[in-house]
């Protein structure tokens, strides 16, 4: 074994001196060991550039693992719940993936580079689960986080920013898909996926052309309100889009203690990602006790009335009197773009079908002394946030 | 060709016999596929010389559970019966120990013999009901379940207040504490410390000891005996056992796979590319194979596959087979004891340090050994007037660093002889065939992944309630119509049938719960 050199203190991203150049705030946090900014200047500006025009966001410190060998995709197949023989060459697939007792450890992206070669992108890092789950299996899987600088570009101008820099063919991409361009000499790959909701795309490229790309994105979107931008504002659009966030809307089973603090992927709403007609898959048996049994927990999301956020609420079957306590808010947010009070939450089944009312109890602050009110809110179906052009292809010139 | 069962048993073990007997008996068409020419897995009576015949394997009866014998009407004909220990001394001075009589030890260690064996025979025997049940699964609403281990916590209580408090005390602590407190005579000493690690990746300080001795307790109060015409006569009446109850035994053919078929168990295909058809497959083959090799990691879940590929089951102990032209003069020995169970462990401290290579995967310079001469008793094993010694040698690492090579051979088996040279210098003037089987051979020519003799060690993180593993304990594992019936299921090794006759148990009180 060769010594290798240790990094000391936090990572910087191949990205960091072009943020750091737009950043004002010096409001930096730790992404598992990546420097990671909060915001950059204005974290509202941010967001509405999401929303509005196209906003740039450093995910190299994303957990990346490069999966291949002969028994890949079985191998991949056993770890998730979905199908993932149906995810072809090119294609990218959200997924779940489950302990034996059918617990969600983690979801993330699944990106199926070539045949037989996939790369798994998740929020933490899960190599020890990797490795075991690959017992009995002929497949490599390598930490690849650092050799990959990657950028998430969203908004509704984002296909235009990045047809003005030269991708071209660009616009047959479909959401899901993945599409490679030279840049530079070097291989730039694009996947219409993102955490926004919104029209977008990501971009993965050798870290050593990380700058240059940075400046030719730039450069690009000059004219069309490219801006950087930093977590807090995509922690907004992403509970505005739906998604789930580890530790905040679930907890990994691997990491969790307490009996009951865990999620199945049915009670976090992912019924569609769980493919029972695979004959065999980590949490099969559990999970379909689980159907036929009934789940204990169900995820909603929560449009609430009245403006003020309901961050950790109770949630409460009925307003007054012999109320009961049947969950609690695990995101929320006032949602500008939306104009609507929004939550995700977990409550104990039958509570929470769709269309049924429910009570959040919100604490607020004014001026030191608290406060409280009972909201009513409505459990809804679909994501808070789904334009049409998030799907349209080709996607409209903004 | 395809033929269709209502149960394949894959390895005609003993415990493969047993279960495919009592399935058949309550009338299941049942077809059991051995991978050797013959039937027994590790029981089996083999000719490794010209005329000479030994037990290739286990060689020595101590463990098969009355409920077996009563259940299927075995009566198996025994050449030597309730066999004394002779624990030889260096100076001649010979400790023997028939059940709770100590002769030849030192002062007072007789009587403290006798409290000792009253005490680890109680113990024993309580253990000994749980063998014969499928053990309770923990965190559970089923009835049965809560019952047997309400029944397990009653039972424990019923010892009194002392006895348990000793009974807790001792399940997981080691030998060599229990006899240096209790025993003054370092040969007695030696003796109990073997009997705790015979068989076992274990020293006598290692913890856990106690219960390997309470296991071996457990079978017949530690009584033990030799079948005439060796161990394969045990698995020949069993296999004619199993064929009267209709079983059809099919030896010869090594299973390659057990088809899985949309989750659930649907036949098995042999090397030869036969393929066999049932809802039910039973594998006598230890946890190892049967979910690595035969069934696939695909077909069974992560944290499964994880536990399992860790088993811990690193055998550890050789078999020397030696044919004699004559009977060794040992000095102190009297005639008749030839017919004994010989041990060659002079010392708790050379039992240890014995072991001690074992840790660093080398063996024993100085090996401990179990001696029998089956031919002394049973004549028909060796030609007229020759005997054959048959000897289980620790430490022998699985493992072995370097690997088991013919030189390392020849070393282990050269050190075997010289160690038994000690009490019996005329040994090597009478070998004329010689036989070492090391656990690598015992992996080779039985199947047991690792050669352990208990299909995984036998220590509490891999014993009743979790045994082989959790999520598997109950005979039945994680896909659907698989079960488990060898010595790697509970309780464990040894020529008992419990395992056997627990899976069958347990396979048709599901189906009639079904």
């Amino acid at each position: 074994m060769t010594n290798q050199e240790v990094p000391q203190g936090r990572l910087r991203s191949p990205f960091h001196s072009r943020i750091s150049a737009v950043d004002t705030l010096n409001q930096w946090h730790e992404w598992k060991g990546y420097s990671s900014a909060d915001a950059l200047y204005c974290e509202d500006t941010e967001y509405f550039a999401i929303r509005n025009t196209t906003a740039v966001f450093d995910l190299t410190p994303m957990t990346k693992y490069r999966i291949t060998g002969p028994d890949a995709l079985e191998y991949i197949n056993r770890l998730v719940t979905r199908d993932m023989s149906k995810i072809k060459p090119g294609r990218v697939a959200y997924a779940v993936w489950c302990d034996d007792r059918g617990q969600v450890i983690d979801d993330g992206t699944i990106f199926h580079l070539k045949e037989g070669e996939y790369r798994l992108c998740s929020q933490e890092r899960h190599m020890a689960w990797l490795q075991t789950a690959a017992i009995g299996f002929d497949v490599s899987i390598v930490l690849e986080t650092e050799d990959v600088a990657a950028l998430a570009v969203q908004g509704p101008t984002s296909f235009t920013v990045l047809s003005t820099m030269g991708l071209d063919g660009l616009e047959d991409l479909k959401p899901f898909g993945l599409m490679n361009f030279d840049f530079d000499g070097a291989d730039l790959m694009v996947s219409r996926t993102g955490f926004t909701g919104d029209l977008g795309y990501e971009l993965w490229i050798e870290p050593g052309k990380a700058e240059l790309l940075w400046d030719a994105l730039f450069e690009a979107g000059k004219l069309h309100g490219i801006r950087a931008m930093g977590t807090h504002a995509l922690e907004l659009a992403r509970i505005e889009a739906g998604y789930l966030a580890a530790y905040e809307d679930f907890l990994p089973a691997d990491a969790t203690v307490r009996n009951g603090r865990t999620r199945s992927p049915l009670e976090l709403g992912l019924d569609w990602l769980v493919d029972f007609k695979k004959p065999n898959f980590n949490g099969r048996r559990a999970l379909a006790e689980e159907k036929r049994n009934g789940s204990t927990w169900r995820l909603v999301k929560l449009d609430i009335e009245g403006n003020k956020a309901a961050h950790s609420s109770y949630i409460y079957s009925r307003e007054k009197g012999n109320r009961k306590e049947i969950g609690f808010v695990t995101s929320a947010a006032w949602s500008p773009v939306c104009k609507q009070n929004i939550a995700i939450g977990t409550v104990r089944v039958p509570h929470g079908e769709v269309g049924s009312n429910v009570w959040v109890e919100i604490y607020y602050q004014r001026e030191m002394h608290w406060s409280r009110a009972m909201a009513k809110a409505t459990v809804v179906d679909k994501p808070f946030w789904f334009p049409p052009r998030r799907s349209a292809t080709p996607p409209g010139p903004y | 060709m395809t033929d269709k069962y209502d149960a394949i048993v894959v390895g005609g073990g003993h415990n493969g016999l047993v279960c495919s007997a009592l399935l058949a008996r309550s009338g299941k068409q049942v077809l059991v596929l051995e991978a050797n020419d013959q039937v027994g897995g590790a029981a089996v009576t083999r000719e490794f010389a010209d005329g000479h015949s030994v037990s290739a394997c286990a060689h020595l009866l101590y463990q098969l559970q009355p409920s077996v014998r009563k259940d299927l009407g075995l009566r198996p004909k025994l050449s030597s019966e309730n066999m004394a220990t002779i624990a030889l001394d260096d100076d001649g001075d010979h400790v023997r120990i028939t059940g709770n009589t100590v002769t030849g030890a030192r002062e007072g260690d007789a009587e403290s013999y006798r409290a000792f064996h009253k005490r680890m025979t109680r113990f024993a025997d309580l253990l000994r009901t749980y063998f014969n049940k499928t053990p309770p699964r923990l965190g559970t609403s089923d009835f049965s379940d809560l019952l047997t281990l309400g029944r397990l916590g009653i039972d424990v209580r019923l010892l009194g207040k002392t006895e348990m408090r000793e009974f807790l005390r001792l399940i997981g602590i080691n030998i060599h504490d229990e006899v240096t407190e209790r025993f003054d005579c370092p040969v007695l000493k030696g003796a109990i410390s073997l009997d705790a690690v015979l068989g076992t990746h274990l020293g006598p300080r290692s913890p856990n000891t106690i219960m390997t001795y309470l296991y071996r307790l457990a079978g017949d109060h530690g009584r033990v005996a030799m079948p005439t015409g060796g161990m394969g006569s045990v698995s020949e009446e069993l296999a004619h056992v199993a064929r009267d109850a209709g079983v059809t035994i099919r030896t010869g053919m090594p299973v390659s796979r057990i088809i899985i078929d949309n989750g659930r168990v649907a036949g098995v295909e042999t090397e030869s590319g036969e393929r066999f058809d049932s809802m039910t497959v039973i594998s006598n083959a230890d946890p190892k194979r049967t979910i690595m090799d035969l069934v696939g990691a695909r077909h069974v879940e992560t944290g499964f596959t994880h536990r399992v590929h860790h088993l811990r089951m690193k055998g550890n102990a050789a078999k020397l087979h030696l044919a004699l032209d004559g009977l060794p003069a040992i000095a102190g020995l009297s005639k008749n004891e030839y017919g004994d169970r010989i041990v060659i462990a002079p010392t708790e401290h050379y039992v240890e340090r014995a072991f001690n290579p074992a840790k660093y995967g080398e063996s024993s310079p100085e090996p401990v050994l179990e001696i029998t001469f089956p031919s002394f008793r049973d004549p028909s094993l060796a030609p007229t007037g020759k005997h054959v010694m048959s000897a289980v040698v620790q430490y022998a690492p699985y493992a072995l660093k370097g690997g088991w090579d013919d030189a390392a051979r020849q070393e282990f088996e050269a050190a075997a002889i010289r160690v038994i040279e000690k009490y019996a210098p005329d040994i090597t003037q009478r070998i004329t065939a010689s036989e070492l089987l090391t656990p690598a051979d015992i992996e080779r020519e039985f199947h047991i992944t690792g050669g352990h003799w208990h299909h995984g060690e036998l220590t509490l993180d891999q014993f009743l309630f979790v045994r082989p593993v959790c999520g598997a304990a109950q005979y039945r594992m994680p896909v659907d119509g698989l079960y488990l019936c060898g010595a790697g299921a509970h309780p464990g090794g040894g020529v008992s049938g419990a395992a056997g006759r627990n899976a069958a148990r347990a396979i048709l009180s599901r189906e009639k719960a079904a």
